[in-house]
């Protein structure tokens, strides 16, 4: 077998694809939260007509064309990968995801890229209930397009409703099956609450970066971190539940994988110890240095205080996941958790003292907390994919045979120059965010809700994007301040 | 039943990728026109007239890809390891024009504001450089053995590819040019005629390069175009064809008739392209060696998809024709700066 600096084909194709998976990951997690709460925001200012929220909605709309425009050019990568580096996934599997993708598509990508037009540029064209509708349209696709693409994830977690054919592939049998497995439900709450709990701490880490630097008398400022708070007060726990039966769910279908997690290298029949810390080493099959609490991990999962767990040591060592990986991309993921609970109840307090606008401490916590989101949906996805290692489609279709028949070089040119690639564009777009981030929202008080002449011709895009102005009432108000890069 | 339904997806996977064609060929057009509009008040303009439409017009992208893996997913297990740097390649290059969108406007400083317009046009001019050269490798024949790609890693660079690669380039500009021809007035509008009989005189030799090429690739391409009697039916291509170059021709130099009659020419040069296509490849999937039969999904898979495409597909067209309707007319130039 040939190799790239000592990697072969298909290590080098799983880390093309862990790679692109994650980084194309960040912009939808973003763009999924982002969405509704634009939606919220815009509703809120039609029923109230409280210009606070148009202006958070000007305010977030140019941080969300960003961040969509990102997840849609590195999202058109991922539905090509599966054919250039994972060919034999794509034929065995195809028939049974890939009209689930097709699905995706259908429903989900074309609402979102048919109504973003429309919500970024149309609000004086369409006029606002037209424009709502659309806001709320390109909302329900991003939330369509996360229900699809968990499907296929889930089905390849927890594999259902198929036959095999004399080619090998898989022959979908009954689609009801094959769309909800056993994992789906848990797996799509987990994930879309993971969105909104990570949209949550970017605007409340925005918004608490605002009132550090003094921008307190902002209302914008203020009503972004207040709302925020309250939802990381809600969703926070609710992650903290919906995550807990995924676990139990993911015991019932995947114990393997579990074992990992808890790094549970031995079977426990009298009750197994939640490890808290520790060295795992496969090789040894032991955990070092372990700081354990005994019999908790199996009263966690509702066994009992002696209730048995089985450990690595029941599988063969060619059927066990990379334990290192995953032991501690889980133990990120929950320790973040549990911090944002903490940011959550913190925030309930101060706001019950009266002093949400007047504790710093909260606010450098909150902005250190931003990108904590990110990170846990990050952790997350490594836990669970790498936890189905070695099987692509988890016990019917081994990662191995699933690569393309490529050299190993030609997968590791291309890594290089995705990598390359990434950092730099999205590195780019990343420093855009957080200039934008960075300039408090203001509203020109000309800049009236209903002012203004209508607009009747011709398009002005990048006037949504003009520093400090947004699409709406720009007819009359900040025309004659040159963008910087005239 | 399985036969209709594995003929209705090759159909409607061709018609997506036509819509894909028809709709970013245009934008992708403009990106490879900015080199010879270097003013920022006119690069603007071109940008603004896209910007609201572009995700949508990538989408059908999406769908000709994941339609291939849905429908055929053979073929999209053959086609895509076999012209893997084209691939790669093409994907980078729309990442750099998707993202040039956006960042043109956040740049802060004149020499970021450069960048981006570059990332702009050396994208859109890859990304259709690559696609052209993808359906050449497609055209030229790939080596299969078994259920996988058995070719070299260099089958798909050959004088040919290059030629259908540049065609592409150059038709796409047609297409960029005669949409400038209908969202703007004035001297813009005048150069974007000068540059749409430039790119049209060079999609027109591209056609006729290709097409005198493709008859020698196959034998089965030189008898169904070149052998007695049915060179009396296929001619028609070529002779609609002749006709569509003139009268594009004609439409550009007087100057006459509606803004929208050269894209609709233009596309109908492309649609006959697309025709000829048909008629060189039915019924393979990948010439010479997987048919549309070999490479089609299970029915239960084509079936399951199928219901859903006919009742979302005219929605879709629907509510994309309203986003375009939205925003159509004349760009007024003065609306976007001041």
């Amino acid at each position: 077998m040939d190799s790239f600096l000592g990697l072969d084909a298909t290590i080098l194709a799983r880390i093309q694809f862990g790679f692109t998976v994650s980084f194309h990951f960040i912009f939808p997690a973003i763009s999924i939260g982002l969405a509704s709460y634009l939606a919220v925001l815009n509703a809120l200012y039609l029923w109230k007509r409280d210009a606070t929220y148009l202006r958070l909605f000007n305010f977030w709309v140019k941080i969300f064309a960003i961040s969509f425009a990102m997840g849609v050019v590195s999202g058109i990568v991922m539905s090509y990968q599966f054919g250039t580096n994972w060919s034999g996934f794509s034929d065995k599997a195809g028939p049974v995801v890939g009209p689930l993708m097709a699905y995706e598509v259908l429903t989900a990508f074309f609402l979102e890229a048919g109504f973003l037009g429309i919500m970024l540029f149309g609000r004086r064209k369409v006029g606002p209930g037209l424009h709502m509708l659309a806001t709320l349209m390109v909302a329900v696709g991003t939330a369509i397009s996360a229900t699809w693409i968990l499907s296929v994830n889930s089905w390849m977690q927890t594999p259902q409703g198929f036959g095999m054919n004399e080619a090998g592939q898989f022959i979908p049998e009954d689609w009801w099956a094959i769309v909800f497995t056993p994992s789906f439900p848990y797996r799509l709450a987990h994930t879309l609450t993971a969105a909104y709990l990570t949209t949550a701490f970017i605007v409340g880490g925005t918004g608490a970066w605002h009132l550090l630097r003094g921008h307190g008398h902002n209302p914008g400022v203020r009503t972004m971190f207040s709302m925020a708070m309250w939802m990381i007060v809600v969703t926070a726990p609710l992650q903290v539940m919906v995550g807990h039966e995924h676990g139990l769910n993911t015991l019932e279908h995947q114990p393997v994988k579990i074992a990992a997690m808890e790094g549970h290298f031995e079977s426990h029949p009298d009750g197994a110890p939640l490890i808290l810390l520790g060295l795992p080493d496969q090789a040894a099959g032991e955990m070092r240095y372990e700081i354990s609490i005994p019999h908790l991990s199996s009263v966690i999962f509702g066994l009992g205080w002696n209730g048995a767990m089985e450990g690595l040591d029941v599988v063969p060592d060619a059927e066990e996941p990379p334990v290192a990986v995953i032991f501690w991309s889980f133990r990120v993921m929950v320790g973040l958790g549990f911090l944002m609970v903490g940011a959550g109840l913190w925030g309930l307090w101060a706001r019950w003292r009266g002093a949400l606008y007047a504790t710093p401490m909260l606010w450098r916590a909150m902005v250190a907390m931003g990108p904590s989101g990110l990170v846990a949906v990050i952790a997350g996805w490594i836990t669970t994919e790498v936890g189905r290692q070695p099987y692509v489609v988890y016990g019917q279709l081994r990662t191995a045979d699933a690569v393309s028949p490529l050299g190993a070089s030609a997968v590791g040119w291309s890594l290089i120059a995705f990598v390359v690639i990434y950092f730099t564009v999205f590195g780019a777009g990343v420093v855009y965010l957080l200039r934008l981030m960075s300039k408090p929202p203001e509203l020109n008080e000309r800049e009236g809700p209903d002012e203004g002449p209508i607009r009747t011709a011709g398009l002005t895009p990048h006037q949504m994007v003009e520093d400090g102005q947004a699409g709406d009432g720009q007819a009359e108000t900040g025309r004659g301040a040159p963008r910087p890069a005239e | 039943m399985a036969i209709d339904l594995t003929l209705a997806w090759a159909l409607l996977l061709a018609f997506a990728v036509f819509t894909y064609v028809v709709l970013d060929g245009f934008d992708l057009g403009l990106g490879i026109l900015y080199p010879f509009f270097p003013k920022k008040q006119d690069r603007d303009l071109m940008m603004n007239s896209v910007a609201p439409v572009w995700d949508g017009n990538e989408t059908w992208l999406v769908l000709g890809g994941g339609g291939l893996f849905a429908a055929f997913p053979l073929a999209y297990a053959i086609i895509l390891p076999a012209t893997y740097p084209l691939i790669v390649a093409m994907l980078l290059a729309l990442i750099f024009r998707g993202v040039a969108f956006e960042f043109r406007w956040r740049a802060g400083r004149p020499f970021s504001a450069w960048v981006w317009d570059g990332a702009f046009i050396g994208g859109s001019t890859l990304a259709a450089l690559c696609q052209g050269m993808i359906l050449g490798t497609l055209l030229q024949g790939i080596e299969v053995e078994g259920r996988a790609y058995a070719g070299g890693w260099w089958d798909w660079l050959t004088p040919f590819t290059l030629l259908c690669g540049v065609s592409v380039v150059a038709g796409y500009a047609l297409l960029g040019a005669c949409w400038l021809n209908i969202k703007t007035e004035g001297g813009i509008q005048a150069r974007a005629r000068v540059a749409a009989r430039v790119a049209g005189l060079a999609t027109v030799a591209g056609i006729v390069g290709v097409s005198a090429a493709t008859p020698f690739l196959e034998t089965a391409y030189f008898e169904r175009w070149l052998a007695w009697p049915g060179i009396l039916e296929v001619a028609i291509v070529p002779v609609l064809v002749a006709a569509l170059t003139l009268w594009l021709a004609r439409a550009l130099t007087s100057g006459k008739g509606p803004d929208w009659l050269p894209m609709l020419l233009a596309l109908g040069l492309f649609l006959l392209c697309f025709a000829g296509l048909g008629v060189s490849m039915w019924p393979y999937v990948i010439p010479p060696a997987v048919t549309l039969q070999d490479a089609a999904a299970p029915e239960s898979s084509q079936m399951f998809m199928f219901v859903g495409a006919v009742v979302l597909v005219p929605i879709i067209l629907a509510y994309t024709a309203y986003a375009y309707w939205v925003f159509r007319g004349k760009l007024d130039p003065d609306e976007g700066y001041h």
